[in-house]
């Protein structure tokens, strides 16, 4: 064991009296936590806890449960300014003089307005619905809706009616590239989006040539970067994501680093093998709302008008403002993402300290958007924050149409949330490009427990909504009369357009 | 690209008066190979993701003229404007006069030739992939911001009636990561970021027959051209960010 910055933070503790030396942990621990001394008496399997991300790998795959991995009470002197967070960064850049860089979402202790909202039911004079007895309809059509129906001289209905998304459940899985997670992962997002009727996203890193047969449950990403993106892939999916922000990192951009930009990566995202891949935040050819109005139609011509474009953006100060521009441009769908929402990488300042709450900014862009009249020409994905069915009640009562999902299908797939991503050593077989860690997340039983989760959650889904005696997730969008705000106070409910319980 | 025939039938479109989806909305509805745009006055997104056809354009088509094309072959005669051949996978547009902003966009393979000027960040994001090399050439000068975050493929600067000035802006090549710039002057051009390196180049071997093809769809001279002194920049480092982070597992 070297010398390190600091004790830590979390420790791994074994049970010698009851660990066989079966060596497990060592084989399953990328980060070469474990190692075995036949050369101390009694031979053992000793660990090195500056290395252990606590990913819970080899917790979990240990066969007479001999490990733990424990928060160590090992402390600095207590002080409430300068916490032993605080002082670690501090050791980190001393030593190094980089940018911290982290991964996953903002872990840092701030308000989560869904834990103070509650859900409304009905007693006695509006019957709650059995949604095991009655038909419950959690079906959603994402696009844009006309504004006013229009008949021709025979008096019939025209139909002027865009391209539209259809969704069996108001959920998503939200972008994440391939190079980002790894091809399994992609394969279970892909196969899972098919079973449930919804859709996943590509990311910034290209359509694999392998998926473009689940291309009608596929929505394809454009970014800054252009990765990947040529005609086909355009065509290739059901919908085209523009990404101009990201809620984990809002004005900043990707950058996968050239030694993940190997083989199969860089044939997807057509980019030279071992060369940076790098997608900066600003695309350069936009600077006002009507230059993303020539990005959206320019896809849009390109693609016959068949495909809804997506423009999806970080929730950051002024979201009311820029989403009234967005429904402007000839977007068809607004995607929210909150500052809780993951990443593969971000600057850990970045991560912890830019963008604004995802409940907050959904409330004031469907208030905004129906204050101007045009919240029907547009659908709204809210994502970033979203981690149970009932915050997915919350966000469409808030006026989402659907949800964006990255972090909980990850956990579904066997993330541990250890928020070691940018390292590309994922002992989920998740976010790496290592092929024996690759093969570890089994893309038969990775698709199966993402379609167990959403089943149970559209399950779930229906139960609130039947106890409100709503039949139907379109009648619960932006039925802010559904919520309560508990503990809130005025500002923050004048934000939700939420009353106090008890009011 | 695919060969378009010669003794194809030419079809031909008036633009005037026509919106860029009503204009656009004829394009896709024909097969025709070989078209005639006249009247062209600022149609934005012409020949978006086109393949296996000849555009010629009279007039002046409007922005994103071929966006994500992918094999056709488009010759504008007159001026173009901004983001010609965004993300364009295959092809030709050639420009009998000058160019808008953000030229070559993402471009990933074909050729785009302007005769005249482009404008701020030609070439950004250009980037090379496999057997696919994108080629710009601009016959005068070019705005500041030349090949901002290229990623490959070649751009060639020729600055025809400059005078040996160079015939770029500020910050050439900012970010670049790949490819090559040549630049044909007797000045270094100003303000070169950290990133890229500068040399008069040795050799011309990999431009030789872009400049001949400029020169014989122009009219000018190939050999007076490739006698000038050509600068070639290319990035410093394969990846020039590689140092700025360190992990945090937090």
């Amino acid at each position: 064991m070297g010398v390190y910055d600091f004790f830590p933070e979390y420790e791994v503790v074994r049970n010698d009296t009851t660990c066989v030396n079966c060596r497990v942990c060592e084989r399953q621990c990328a980060n070469g936590v474990h190692s075995y001394h036949p050369e101390i008496t009694p031979a053992r399997l000793l660990a090195d806890s500056t290395q252990c991300v606590d990913c819970q790998r080899c917790v979990l795959l240990c066969p007479t449960k001999s490990l733990k991995i424990v928060q160590s009470n090992n402390t600095y002197k207590l002080n409430n300014n300068w916490t032993k967070k605080e002082i670690n960064e501090i050791i980190t850049q001393a030593s190094t003089g980089g940018v911290l860089l982290s991964s996953m979402g903002n872990p840092e202790p701030y308000p989560i307005y869904f834990d103070k909202i509650t859900i409304n039911a009905s007693q006695v004079t509006n019957p709650s619905i059995d949604p095991l007895r009655e038909p419950m309809e959690t079906r959603v059509y994402l696009g844009s809706k006309p504004e006013k129906l229009t008949r021709g001289p025979d008096g019939k209905l025209q139909s002027n009616l865009g391209p539209h998304l259809a969704l069996a459940m108001p959920m998503l899985f939200s972008a994440m590239s391939y190079g980002s997670i790894s091809y399994n992962a992609h394969e279970s997002l892909a196969r899972a989006s098919e079973e449930l009727g919804i859709f996943y996203n590509t990311g910034e890193g290209g359509l694999h040539e392998n998926f473009y047969r689940y291309g009608k449950n596929t929505i394809v990403q454009v970014a800054s970067g252009r990765f990947g993106v040529h005609k086909d892939y355009l065509y290739a999916g059901a919908a085209i994501e523009i990404k101009m922000g990201q809620g984990a990192k809002p004005g900043i951009g990707g950058h996968l680093p050239g030694k993940k930009i190997v083989d199969d990566i860089s044939r997807t995202r057509m980019t030279p093998e071992g060369s940076d891949a790098i997608s900066p935040a600003p695309h350069h050819d936009i600077y006002s709302i009507e230059d993303l109005s020539q990005l959206v139609y320019s896809l849009k011509e390109t693609t016959a008008y068949t495909k809804p474009v997506i423009v999806k953006i970080a929730a950051v100060h002024n979201v009311a403002a820029i989403a009234s521009g967005i429904a402007r441009s000839g977007a068809d769908i607004i995607a929210l993402d909150g500052f809780r929402g993951g990443t593969g990488a971000a600057p850990t300042r970045i991560r912890d300290n830019v963008g604004i709450p995802i409940e907050l900014a959904l409330a004031a862009v469907d208030t905004r958007l129906r204050q101007e009249g045009i919240r029907e020409r547009v659908g709204i994905i809210a994502g970033g924050g979203i981690r149970s069915s009932a915050d997915i009640v919350k966000a469409v009562a808030l006026g989402a149409d659907a949800v964006y999902l990255g972090t909980a299908a990850l956990l579904a797939l066997g993330c541990h949330l250890c928020r070691a991503c940018q390292t590309g050593k994922c002992n989920w077989g998740i976010a790496t490009q290592e092929p024996d860690l690759v093969k570890r997340l089994n893309p038969n039983v990775g698709y199966k427990r993402l379609v167990n989760l959403m089943r149970a959650w559209q399950h779930e889904i229906m139960e609130i909504m039947g106890g409100m005696g709503i039949n139907s997730i379109e009648s619960l969008k932006g039925n802010r009369l559904m919520l309560r705000g508990v503990g809130l106070n005025e500002t923050e409910l004048g934000v939700l357009g939420l009353k106090h319980a008890g009011e | 690209m695919r060969d378009v025939s010669p003794t194809a039938d030419v079809l031909s479109i008036s633009a005037e008066g026509l919106s860029f989806k009503e204009l656009n909305d004829k394009l896709r509805a024909t097969n025709a190979t070989e078209i005639v745009i006249n009247n062209a006055a600022g149609q934005r997104y012409i020949a978006a993701g086109a393949e296996g056809r000849r555009l010629t354009i009279n007039g002046t088509p409007g922005n994103a003229l071929a966006a994500y094309m992918d094999g056709a072959e488009i010759i504008v005669n007159g001026n173009a404007q901004d983001a010609v051949g965004d993300t364009m996978n295959d092809g030709r547009v050639i420009v009998h006069g000058s160019a808008g902003d953000a030229l070559g966009y993402g471009m990933r393979g074909g050729l785009i030739c302007v005769k005249g000027c482009s404008g701020y960040r030609t070439g950004i994001h250009m980037k090379q992939y496999q057997d696919k090399s994108p080629v710009i050439v601009i016959g005068e000068s070019c705005g500041s911001f030349l090949g901002e975050y290229m990623a490959g493929g070649t751009i060639v600067v020729l600055g025809i009636g400059l005078r040996g000035q160079a015939p770029v802006g500020n910050f050439t090549g900012t970010g670049m990561h790949g490819g090559e710039i040549y630049i044909r002057s007797d000045e270094e051009p100003k303000n070169l970021p950290a990133q890229v390196s500068i040399d008069t180049a040795s050799n011309l071997d990999d431009i030789r027959g872009h400049v001949r093809a400029f020169a014989q769809l122009f009219g000018c001279d190939a050999d007076e051209l490739l006698s000038g002194n050509f600068f070639v920049l290319r990035p410093n480092a394969k990846n020039p960010y590689h140092s700025l982070y360190t992990q945090y597992l937090r």
